[in-house]
């Protein structure tokens, strides 16, 4: 079984330049390619709607402000102590 | 100028106090770095390290951002070691996993026909129930190996340039590419078999 890359066949490249695309810009070649693929399939057009809203909330969840998490007062003050300690020598 | 400068170095001392940042900070760096890194152990170092580092070029705080920013910078630098050396050790590992991995598409190209992508309800961002989405995809985030996330935290959270990631992590930039593209077809397939 011996099938060969073309245009319309390589979803994997279509899809690489895709995701490429959602974060540079791509060469004329490139954006091409892409526009041809795409024209003829609809698969990868689902993958290309998808993957902008992904990219969306990756971005959404990954930025929220964390939830405020309380160190434990022994090791604050074990800090504070060092930090003193080191003021005191300045 | 000069009269300038010293008088903002005089007045230093009062723009940071460092006595004062335990209180006031501690808690926001340490929430901050477990956000990203998800370790107590290793974030509570991370704290205490942007703390000591601080102090040793507190001289070099001119107030221009506030205290809380100027630490914050401090310790995002540190994390981005520790996710450059967490990489370094995994990258070998994860690299034969990259290829090793399932793969999505046949010989020339295509989608393996039960890998095809299919419309699953989550292609118009407007129509989503976003908190259930956000939560499958935080626990298929949590299954890509360790270099992905890296790559996926640098990228999404911290906005850093491709060029800056490949250089930070020592990836090529081919590379780059074909990690992102993975990820984002793992997190993709996950997403559609989790999505009900």
């Amino acid at each position: 079984m011996n099938k060969k890359k073309t245009i319309s066949s390589n979803c994997e490249k279509a899809t690489l330049l895709i995701e490429k695309k959602q974060i540079v810009p791509l060469t004329l070649m490139d954006n091409l390619y892409v526009k041809i693929h795409l024209a003829g399939c609809e698969v990868c057009r689902t993958y290309q709607k998808q993957s902008t809203v992904i990219n969306y909330m990756t971005r959404k969840i990954l930025k929220q402000t964390p939830t405020l998490l309380e160190l434990d007062e022994d090791f604050k003050r074990n800090m504070q102590f060092k930090i003193d300690e080191l003021l005191n020598k300045k | 100028m000069n009269v300038t400068k010293e008088a903002r170095l005089h007045h230093e001392s009062v723009t940071a106090q460092p006595h004062l940042w335990i209180d006031s900070y501690a808690d926001y760096l340490y929430s901050y770095a477990m956000y990203r890194i998800k370790d107590e152990e290793t974030a509570r170092d991370l704290v205490q390290e942007t703390f000591l580092a601080a102090l040793q070029k507190v001289d070099t705080f001119e107030g221009k951002s506030s205290e809380k920013t100027w630490l914050t910078a401090i310790l995002k630098y540190k994390i981005i070691d520790v996710y450059r050396t967490k990489s370094r050790t995994v990258a070998a590992m994860d690299c034969t996993h990259a290829i090793a991995s399932k793969n999505f598409f046949q010989e020339d190209g295509h989608w393996n026909v039960e890998d095809r992508p299919a419309a699953f309800g989550i292609e118009h961002i407007d129509k989503l129930e976003h908190k259930e989405f956000e939560n499958i995809l935080v626990k298929c985030m949590q299954k890509l190996p360790a270099l992905w996330m890296t790559v996926f935290n640098m990228k999404f959270m911290e906005e850093e340039h491709a060029e800056k990631i490949c250089s930070e992590l020592k990836i090529s930039s081919g590379n780059y590419w074909v990690i992102i593209h993975r990820a984002k077809v793992n997190i993709r397939a996950c997403l559609q078999k989790n999505w009900l």
